[in-house]
């Protein structure tokens, strides 16, 4: 029977592959599969239908990730019941809540370059919840703008839209991710087989369309933008072909 | 419109929401305090819309939740846009705790007959201090309504008297990197902040030099120990901590006309009309309401300037 090859360590896992390697002997023993994103039904199927038991560590690093992201969140909360938003809320709801979606999609994008190139395939199982989390926070953020800023005054927000050009980009990068987190399930990669991966090419559209968003707001210290623009025009370059095996072999 | 209407107080405010309640009770239909009213039968005390009532008399209206109301004392100490301490609006006024404000020492001069150098006992000695309640607007798109105390800066130019070749004020913040962390290291900004203003707009009466904020002499945050400020034009204008006032011949390049050229330009009027090149002017926050309000031309103060800029294309001359 054909199995998928587990995630071990210094295996560079091609995600949304479902073609699967021969592994080990005729013997039917359960290997430790990793839970994610990786896990193809066939493997499930073996096993009964039963979901495999996930090694402790893993567990730990899924919990990691979910407790990292969520920090910004906990932090605006805390800032919320504690007066910490500053006179002008709304404001720094927008912007603490943009910065938090910018960060999770610019690290989901360094997933898959840093555990084939840095040989670290445990982060693997990031990529999924931190594109989430970034679609979490970019639909806070939009909801903070549509409802909370303009109040659901959909006259006013459309002359706003056509006059910030700074705002259609932050639309484009929001609506960009949306058929993405719709996409992230298991069932939606088995379903698209090869055009799940060229669809979830929209994370970098949207990651550029946001850095220029920000780069258009900001009134003229550009520091920040130009940062994560670098960040996200290096995470581009990882994608060129050639450059990720040439640096693994450095 | 005579100075002293101007600079009436504003009505406290328990005995405005009195008034104001009492009108709504009476049934007198309350009229927005938007753009398009001004000049048609309105006029302004001290930045109040002033309407005439069905039955005659003057009185104070507003649509209900869009009153016009102090901006608390906590958020205007405490939302600064001060870039010489930081960029963060709620971090200014815990870096500029340690800045100096005494000794102090303002110096007028120029194009000038008599120039001089003042320090903070003299203005206060040498020109009366009023509370002068203005609103003032962020060019980001909020704004606030901050009591301050000052006098117009007409006085001062009366004392050092300006010459003929005089036609615009260069105004110039006090530069200390030692104090002030946003001024060291890179930075995109070229310091020390410089403003300006035509020599006709200073004389307005309108165009403040304040000392004093709710009845206290200024917090570093908010510009101590004097600063301008200028109600009908963005914030940006109302420079901070000023050390030097120069009469000039030709219009001075103010720190944000360097910084962009194609956003920030020497008037920096308030106007709905006139979008920034990146985003809308036509409504703002005022910090501590949760609906936008719609921006005033001249910030409410048309009555007041207006007749500064007549004939001017206000789409050039930003």
């Amino acid at each position: 029977m054909r199995r998928r090859r587990t995630v071990g360590q210094g295996s560079s896992l091609r995600a949304g592959t479902v073609s699967g390697i021969r592994h080990g002997g005729p013997t039917e023993v359960p290997r430790p599969l990793a839970v994610g994103a990786d896990q193809s039904p066939a493997d499930r199927l073996s096993n009964g239908g039963r979901r495999v038991r996930q090694p402790r560590w893993r567990a730990v690093v899924q919990v990691a990730v979910h407790a990292g992201a969520v920090v910004p969140l906990a932090m605006l909360i805390w800032d919320s019941l504690t007066g910490g938003l500053t006179a002008n809320p709304i404001q720094a709801l927008t912007a603490r809540t943009g910065t938090a979606a910018l960060v999770c999609l610019i690290l989901s994008l360094a997933v898959t370059p840093f555990s084939g190139v840095g040989r670290q395939a445990w982060v693997v199982p990031w990529r999924r919840p931190l594109g989430l989390y970034a679609f979490f926070y970019a639909s806070l953020h939009m909801a903070t703008f549509v409802a909370l800023d303009y109040g659901l005054d959909w006259y006013l927000i459309w002359d706003t839209v056509l006059e910030k050009r700074y705002i259609v980009a932050g639309s484009g990068a929001f609506v960009a991710m949306v058929p993405l987190a719709l996409t992230s399930t298991r069932g939606w990669q088995r379903r698209l087989g090869t055009r799940w991966r060229k669809l979830h090419r929209l994370a970098y559209l949207a990651a550029i369309l946001a850095v220029i968003h920000f780069l258009w707001l900001v009134k003229a210290d550009i520091r920040q933008p130009v940062a994560y623009g670098v960040g996200v025009a290096a995470l581009l370059a990882l994608r060129l072909p050639g450059v990720r095996s040439r640096l693994r072999s450095w | 419109m005579d100075d002293r209407r101007l600079r009436e107080e504003i009505t406290p405010e328990p005995v405005y929401r009195r008034r104001h309640a009492i009108m709504r009770a009476a049934g007198v239909v309350p009229m927005i305090a938007g753009a398009g009213l001004v000049g048609c039968g309105q006029e302004e005390v001290a930045g109040q819309a002033v309407v005439p009532t069905p039955g005659g008399e003057q009185a104070v209206v507003a649509t209900p939740g869009y009153e016009e109301v102090l901006t608390p004392f906590e958020s205007v100490t405490s939302y600064n846009n001060f870039y010489e301490f930081s960029t963060d609006k709620d971090g200014v006024a815990k870096l500029a705790q340690s800045f100096k404000t005494s000794p102090w020492t303002l110096s007028v001069g120029g194009l000038v007959e008599k120039p001089q150098t003042f320090t903070v006992e003299d203005l206060a000695s040498m020109f009366m201090s009023e509370r002068l309640v203005f609103r003032m607007r962020c060019v980001e798109g909020w704004s606030m309504v901050i009591p301050w105390q000052g006098f117009p800066i007409s006085r001062i130019l009366d004392k050092v008297i300006p010459n003929g070749e005089a036609k615009y004020l260069r105004f110039e913040t006090v530069k200390r990197p030692d104090e002030m962390p946003g001024m060291r290291g890179f930075s995109p900004y070229a310091w020390p902040y410089v403003e300006g203003l035509t020599l006709d707009e200073a004389r307005n009466p309108l165009a403040t030099i304040a000392t004093g904020l709710y009845e206290k002499p200024l917090l570093a945050q908010n510009g101590a120990p004097v600063r301008l400020v200028v109600p009908w034009k963005y914030g940006f204008k109302s420079i901070k901590s000023i050390v030097k006032i120069e009469l000039v011949a030709r219009q001075p390049t103010s720190l944000w006309m360097a910084a962009a050229p194609s956003e920030y330009g020497f008037f920096a009027n308030v106007n709905p009309e006139v979008p920034h090149p990146r985003w809308t002017q036509a409504t703002e926050r005022r910090i501590g309401e949760t609906r936008r309000r719609p921006t005033l031309y001249l910030n409410g103060y048309a009555a007041a300037v207006g007749s500064l800029y007549a004939g001017m294309d206000l789409n050039k001359n930003f």
